[in-house]
């Protein structure tokens, strides 16, 4: 941590401003204003989740009140205040829920990125903050779905930082997203002409503004089919600050 | 009239609903029953509440197709499908990550009759990336199941349907992007036997089309990333029966006895190809096309549309190897669409002559033999490959790619295809070969004194290595002078010759 700690505790601000989403909401004016904030360099690591769960016992898988953390959550560590191995350490944790990682974010006077924050800095390669309309950006993307998730997780903060100074958030794991449960698409894809919007109750219903930007799609399809105490083996997450 | 007009609407659904349920029709055994004019369609399918304990569905992997429901009443029936990612083999020493249903592509075919109430258990595995649904076409109902079985890695989805029309069905993946899913290999097949089941055959297979579109050219080694692009374009890599070149060739084929009545169950997953589905050397005794209720006799090539299915059954007479391909002959010969049913038993002279002509029509893939191509490809990794286990792997792709002109022999055929026995043509120029090979040949060239003018297209499909190994298999046999051709040769070589060999494709 003391690298982290010498660029300011492991976060970077982002400046923020107008940022065109690849989702639409039938309610929302594009593009969106973003205000500035600080997003995590990457995301939190099965030593730092450790670390949290040792000082709030009540988020160890074994006392967590099950509406919080499905039976996964934590699985893949040894014991319940007790990691697999050392390199587990450093990766990403995962099979974390929503309100574990909420919780996580809240203990540090931080909150879970909200799906445009995330996107916003998500949208940047190396050079470029909005790296969108290169098919490299979105291959890269792709080429980390193609790749079965039977091999063991790099370690966090292995990429190469983007043009924000953030890593990781391609490639490694999915991430939550404080607002993962206002991302409804249908959960059937072919409707999205005739989207049924009753069933969303007046709620954000949305639906691809760019069609070409499917790996964008695929994350949030994703989000979309998770409960709040779901965890699966590739879903970590980070946290941001207001500034 | 406003308020009225949803009234009677309402009237009508009513009336519908009561008149829903059909008679049990006689069953007629196994016994091949006559068409009937129509069956009443979803109308005619709902035989009641199931009756009896419930049924676990016996699923299985293609090509194999679960025995017959053997049932007269409805039941409730309980079918469990997990969605699995993994990488497999798409071609040899290719590989892909395919999603699946029940770890194979095409998915576990599930077989249940008509009326019957079909409880579904959909299951995501726990190391997916992926959230997952199925679409299945044979359930009426909106999106035929999808909305109700969207699923998170890790978790499990329920929902239960009717099966109210009899039929052979595609079922597949219907979470964005849907093109996606299907193109990683996410669909297979239910069939719903008719109440009086289907006429009874000595064998029974499952095959599934499906087009693949992979970043790297046809055959290139290791593993293939999807392209969106190419599956935009619809610009195939591979065109694959049961998910793989050679999923359903050599030890895989499949087998029958002659005499024997063979029904095959095919479907097309797609996502973007119609496949002319044809057997050669057979003829369909009976298509049950679209795979509905009635069949067509007598027919050579049936149709079968991306997110459909067909049933056919023929009698075996004559023994020998019949090939299913797409008859959209390039996805057969260079992008894979390939099977093979061994028909093993006594010739029949007075019906078949003999004079097998497979090997024409099979090409590289049947070959039992690429194992070898396997061995050197791997000993080139290693940096360990010896000339032999060149030559070897030469001769398999020679008898494959190159035999058919230039024959097993390297005798050619006079006149027409130039001899590569005791040849003065590269004798001194051992790279000739490889010019031939990579770029083609066109026109007048003299070999052993004789004079040639024909045309050999350039064999893109041949990697470096491959293209070695045949120079190399070619430079020792028959009389030739010996010597030994490089991967890195080639990859010089055609570096060189870049401009034309782009010109030529």
């Amino acid at each position: 941590m003391a690298a982290a700690a010498a660029e300011g505790d492991g976060y970077v601000r982002v400046p923020g401003g107008n940022f065109t989403t690849a989702l639409q909401y039938e309610d929302a004016r594009l593009p969106l204003r973003i205000a500035p904030f600080a997003i995590m360099r990457r995301p939190v690591t099965n030593q730092e989740f450790l670390a949290f769960v040792m000082a709030h016992p009540q988020w160890r898988r074994d006392q967590v009140a099950t509406v919080f953390a499905g039976p996964d959550y934590l699985a893949h560590w040894r014991g319940p205040a007790r990691l697999a191995s050392g390199e587990q350490g450093a990766q990403p944790v995962t099979r974390v829920s929503w309100f574990a990682a909420s919780a996580y974010c809240q203990g540090q006077g931080a909150r879970l990125p909200k799906w445009h924050e995330w996107e916003l800095v998500a949208a940047a390669d190396a050079t470029r903050r909005d790296a969108r309309s290169d098919p490299a950006w979105r291959e890269r993307i792709l080429g980390w779905y193609a790749r079965p998730s039977s091999r063991a997780l790099p370690s966090a903060g292995a990429q190469t930082p983007n043009a924000y100074g953030v890593k990781d958030l391609h490639g490694v794991v999915w991430e939550w997203t404080e607002d993962y449960s206002a991302l409804l698409v249908a959960a059937d894809n072919r409707n999205q002409g005739d989207p049924d919007r009753n069933r969303f109750c007046g709620g954000a219903a949305l639906s691809i503004a760019d069609r070409d930007n499917y790996a964008v799609l695929m994350r949030v399809a994703m989000l979309s089919s998770l409960n709040g105490s779901d965890t699966t083996m590739n879903l970590g997450f980070r946290c941001v600050r207001e500034v | 009239m406003r308020r009225v007009v949803p009234l009677l609407l309402l009237c009508t659904f009513i009336a519908l609903a009561a008149c829903n349920r059909a008679p049990e029709p006689a069953t007629t055994g196994t016994a091949a029953a006559a068409q009937p004019a129509t069956t009443g369609g979803s109308k005619g399918g709902d035989f009641g509440p199931p009756q009896g304990d419930p049924i676990k569905a016996v699923l299985t992997s293609p090509p194999n197709v679960p025995p017959a429901t053997g049932r007269t009443t409805p039941a409730k029936v309980i079918v469990e499908l997990e969605v699995i990612e993994k990488e497999m083999p798409i071609s040899e020493g290719v590989t892909y990550t395919f999603w699946t249903f029940g770890g194979t592509v095409p998915g576990s075919f599930i077989r249940v009759r008509q009326g019957d109430t079909v409880e579904f258990h959909l299951k995501n595995a726990p190391d997916s990336k992926m959230p997952h649904n199925i679409d299945l076409h044979g359930v009426t109902g909106p999106g035929g199941g999808a909305a109700s079985s969207f699923t998170a890695p890790g978790h499990a989805s329920q929902f239960t349907f009717k099966a109210l029309n009899a039929g052979l069905y595609v079922y597949h993946c219907a979470t964005a992007p849907v093109g996606m899913h299907v193109a990683n290999g996410m669909y297979g097949l239910i069939l719903i036997e008719p109440p009086q089941g289907l006429p009874k055959v000595d064998r029974e297979y499952y095959v599934m089309q499906g087009d693949f579109y992979t970043v790297g050219r046809y055959r290139e080694k290791g593993l293939q990333a999807f392209s969106m692009e190419r599956a935009i374009d619809e610009r195939p890599t591979y065109v694959l029966f049961n998910g793989s070149e050679g999923a359903l060739t050599g030890d895989k084929a499949l087998v029958a006895k002659t005499g024997e009545n063979v029904r095959l169950y095919v479907g097309n997953g797609g996502p973007n190809l119609v496949s002319s589905f044809h057997v050669i050397g057979e003829i369909f005794d009976k298509v049950w096309y679209e795979g509905g209720t009635h069949f067509q006799e007598n027919v050579q090539t049936t149709l079968i549309p991306a997110g459909g299915a067909a049933m056919m059954e023929f009698q075996l007479e004559i023994p020998g190897s019949y090939v299913l391909v797409d008859h959209s002959i390039f996805r057969a010969f260079n992008k894979g669409a390939l099977a093979i049913l061994k028909a093993e038993g006594p010739d029949v002279k007075a019906i078949y002559s003999g004079k097998e002509v497979d090997e024409m029509y099979i090409g590289d893939r049947a070959l039992p033999n690429l194992a070898a191509v396997a061995t050197a490809a791997h000993a080139q990794k290693a940096g360990a490959l010896t000339v032999e286990e060149q030559i070897k792997a030469g001769q398999a792709l020679f008898s494959g790619t190159c035999s058919t002109c230039h024959q097993a022999s390297g005798q050619g055929l006079a006149g027409v295809f130039p001899p590569l026995a005791k040849s003065d043509y590269f004798a001194k120029d051992p790279m000739r070969i490889v010019d031939a090979v990579t770029r083609g040949l066109s026109g007048q060239v003299k070999v052993n004194g004789q004079t040639y003018n024909s045309v050999m297209p350039p064999m893109g499909q041949l990697t470096d290595d491959e293209t070695a190994n045949i120079a190399t298999y070619v430079l020792n046999s028959w009389a030739n002078p010996g010597g030994r051709v490089t991967k890195e040769q080639v990859a010089k070589r055609r570096k060189e010759l870049l401009p034309v060999t782009a010109a030529a494709h």
